[in-house]
């Protein structure tokens, strides 16, 4: 950008003590000089340096998919993340579990008067690390200030496109009897890290959210051939939910078994204590996929020789259900229904 | 997870299952009460029936605290909230508790009442030093486990002189309730329920002991296990229990010795006789009245006690005609029984408190093991209008 046509700004803002005031989202030079020191600052891509309306993107080959996903995440920073880094993978994911490569987001905050700079420095700053990690840049933005009380802090907004290629369409309608079922990892870590942050629980050992981007692992899994029929994220209502939710689109019954899904021993101990269910608890870097059970082992390989998916593990088949039932064998070697979570478990969990 | 793990092996399971299988006299039926919900928890959780011989049944109890307490409470409850400007604090199982017109506290909640969740007994003492202004009420429910906190939170408000703290007191007794059940007609001479056995309360025996158990154990000659909450402690509970019945005794016995004497937890009885007091009679939802089956605050602590200071009166509500909880509750009824389980009362939109709370044993019929609930003919559904005519009949609209 050239520097003669940037505005001018009288001082700098105060990054250490300042805060959000009305006039960062008035449209004035204040709101310019929020955009340009932090935004702009932290989230550098070219199409948002230009500083235009919106951004002008190419596109390869493939149809378009677009996902959109709201934050607003209590505490704003936590064991393993913050809201911003929260965003950029919560949108990625979405945008990858429909088999597509991510290429771009866009993000909106809404801002309380009040909240600190130095907290959305913080947060911009790691939202820009979350996006050049992944390779996915933010290209476009807003960013909207409503008076003290209004709010609660911060709130982000990401919107992601990326592109599918040609025979690759994982749905939530897709599985069928006789497939295998995987998880790529440890479940429950994102929920417990929050809620132990929110409760001031303190464990021995710290409980780190999970939050990652998961689109190169999905990029792995179709490179090694793998006939992906379903890949979703885990997210509010845990591995209970997600699961019947595929059953019900998919019209199968699902059954797992309880002794092979991974849990942290923490994560397990901290559940045992709040009297509530690995299960049904949010994960922000786990996804779960369905496959033939011809492709299972190869699956399992690829999401181990991932960073990310190291516990993966093959947690259960499809059957055919009419009545589209989660079933598990316990460890203790009964069997249970898996069912949907009830009422508000762990409210802005994300 | 250490001292968690050793109370839930597979292979220990197993042999139990066996030695269960091999002593259980295929003669006879084995019908056994659970009175805790957290033992229905349990069974279903990991699938404990699964492990069981045919005749082998459990009957599920009303040890489920939020099951037990009437609409009417929760109306005075809300009404605080809503109507007196209290700000009422709950334990997280009360919330979606239908009430009256089913308003529960989480729907008042939503339409502006100041009610909060809370893990103790001392969040809300703590709530109530925080606004000194307000009235700040804990709705103090449960079994003789969760008195005890409470009578703590009294006795901390007293020496504070913590004027705006109130609690609302529905603390109920186990003991009572089991013998109330075994004088029901429908167990004493209708016959329609059989209970063989008991496994007998595991946190409560903790406080009260063991030994209150032994006078109906003997009156009615029904074998009692205390039974901790683990599986494996089910299991082995059962078996102690099929062993008595197979013996022709009826004793007293305790399984879960790693945590229950005999003489039970000496200073929080101690702490409970400080702060409460018998009530004459209590409303169960399911069982009706009980004598001498409730606790209420002494005169001593009277500057703390809601129904004292609002002066409370609890009016008597109906339950919906086609909901079973009562009979449920008592042991007369499965929840597979009713016509409105599954069909219009599920965890999301309960119509009975035993669908409410996961200790409840519709909720973990439902959630846990539906896929065994036997298929019935399209008579058998309620639909969401005949529902909504029952309740009309039974509500009135203002």
């Amino acid at each position: 950008m050239n520097q003669a046509n940037q505005p001018q700004f009288a001082t700098p803002l105060n990054r250490r003590k300042g805060t959000i005031e009305m006039n960062h989202g008035a449209g004035g030079r204040a709101m310019v000089q929020l955009i340009q020191e932090v935004f702009q600052a932290h989230l550098s891509s070219p199409e948002l340096l230009a500083g235009d309306d919106g951004a002008t993107l190419s596109m390869p080959a493939g149809r378009v998919v677009m996902a959109s996903d709201a934050h607003v995440v209590s505490p704003l920073i936590f064991p393993g993340g913050d809201i911003g880094s929260l965003a950029v993978h919560g949108t990625i994911n979405d945008v990858a579990m429909m088999g597509a490569m991510p290429l771009y987001l866009s993000a909106a905050f809404i801002l309380e008067e009040g909240f600190p700079l130095s907290d959305l420095e913080t947060i911009v700053a790691s939202m820009g690390r979350a996006a050049h990690e992944a390779g996915v840049p933010v290209v476009a933005g807003d960013t909207k200030v409503v008076e003290r009380g209004k709010g609660d802090g911060v709130f982000v907004t990401t919107t992601g496109i990326g592109v599918l290629q040609d025979g690759i369409g994982p749905s939530g309608d897709g599985a069928q009897a006789g497939d295998t079922v995987l998880v790529s990892g440890t479940i429950g870590d994102h929920g417990i890290a929050i809620l132990s942050k929110r409760e001031n629980l303190d464990f021995e050992t710290e409980i780190r959210s999970d939050s990652a981007a998961l689109h190169t692992m999905v990029a792995d899994l179709i490179a090694a051939g793998v006939d992906l029929h379903v890949l979703r994220d885990p997210t509010r209502g845990g591995v209970a939910t997600t699961l019947n939710e595929i059953a019900q689109q998919s019209g199968v019954g699902i059954r797992i078994n309880e002794a092979d899904i991974p849990v942290k021993s923490e994560v397990a101990a901290a559940c045992e204590l709040l009297g509530i269910d690995p299960l049904t608890i949010a994960n922000e870097g786990k996804m779960l996929v369905f496959c033939p059970a011809a492709d299972a082992d190869k699956a399992l390989n690829v999401m181990r020789n991932h960073s990310l998916g190291q516990d993966a593990a093959i947690i259960g088949t499809i059957v055919e259900d009419p009545n589209g039932f989660v079933q598990m064998e316990t460890s203790f070697g009964g069997s249970r229904m898996v069912d949907w979570l009830v009422g508000e478990q762990l409210p802005r969990i994300c | 997870m250490k001292y968690v793990d050793e109370y839930r092996d597979k292979d220990m399971a197993a042999a139990l299952a066996r030695t269960i299988a091999a002593e259980a006299d295929t003669g006879r039926d084995y019908n056994i009460m659970e009175f805790c919900g957290g033992h229905t928890h349990a069974i279903f959780r990991y699938g404990v029936q699964d492990l069981m011989p045919g005749n082998v049944s459990f009957i599920h109890g009303p040890g489920c605290p939020v099951c037990v307490l009437p609409k009417g409470r929760i109306d005075n409850a809300i009404e605080l909230a809503r109507d007196r400007g209290a700000i009422i604090c709950t334990y997280g199982d009360m919330m979606r508790v239908p009430a009256t017109k089913r308003v529960s506290l989480l729907r008042a909640k939503a339409e502006g009442a100041d009610i909060r969740m809370v893990y103790s007994s001392q969040d809300a003492l703590r709530i109530a030093r925080e606004n000194p202004t307000r009235d700040v009420v804990f709705f103090a429910i449960g079994f003789e486990t969760t008195t005890p906190p409470t009578a703590v939170a009294l006795r901390d408000a007293k020496r504070e002189n913590l004027k705006n703290f109130k609690v609302f007191c529905n603390h109920v007794l186990t003991p009572s309730a089991i013998q109330h059940i075994l004088n029901a007609p429908e167990v004493r001479t209708m016959g329609q329920v059989t209970i063989d056995a008991f496994l007998g309360p595991s946190h409560v025996s903790s406080v009260i002991g063991s030994a209150p158990y032994e006078h109906f154990a003997e009156e009615f000659q029904k074998p009692v296990v205390i039974a901790g909450f683990e599986p494996l402690d089910v299991m082995q509970s059962t078996l102690m229990a099929i062993r008595q019945l197979n013996d022709g005794r009826a004793e007293v016995e305790n399984q879960y010795t790693r945590v229950v004497t005999r003489e039970g937890n000496l200073k929080a009885q101690a702490l409970v006789s400080e702060t409460f007091e018998l009530r004459p009679s209590f409303e169960w939802r399911g069982l009706g009245r009980v004598p001498y089956s409730a606790l209420r605050i002494r005169e001593a602590f009277a500057d703390f006690d809601a129904e004292r200071a609002f002066d409370i009166e609890t009016k008597p509500t109906g339950d919906v005609k086609g909901c079973e909880c009562p009979s449920i509750l008592r042991g007369a009824k499965k929840p597979t029984d009713c016509r409105l389980f599954g069909t219009v009362c599920t965890p999301e939109n309960p119509i009975g408190s035993c669908m409410v709370s996961s200790e409840g044993a519709c909720a973990a019929y439902w959630s846990y093991g539906r896929f065994r609930v036997p298929e019935h003919d399209e008579t058998w559904e309620v639909t969401q209008e005949e529902l909504a005519e029952e309740l009309a009949e039974m509500e009135p609209a203002e």
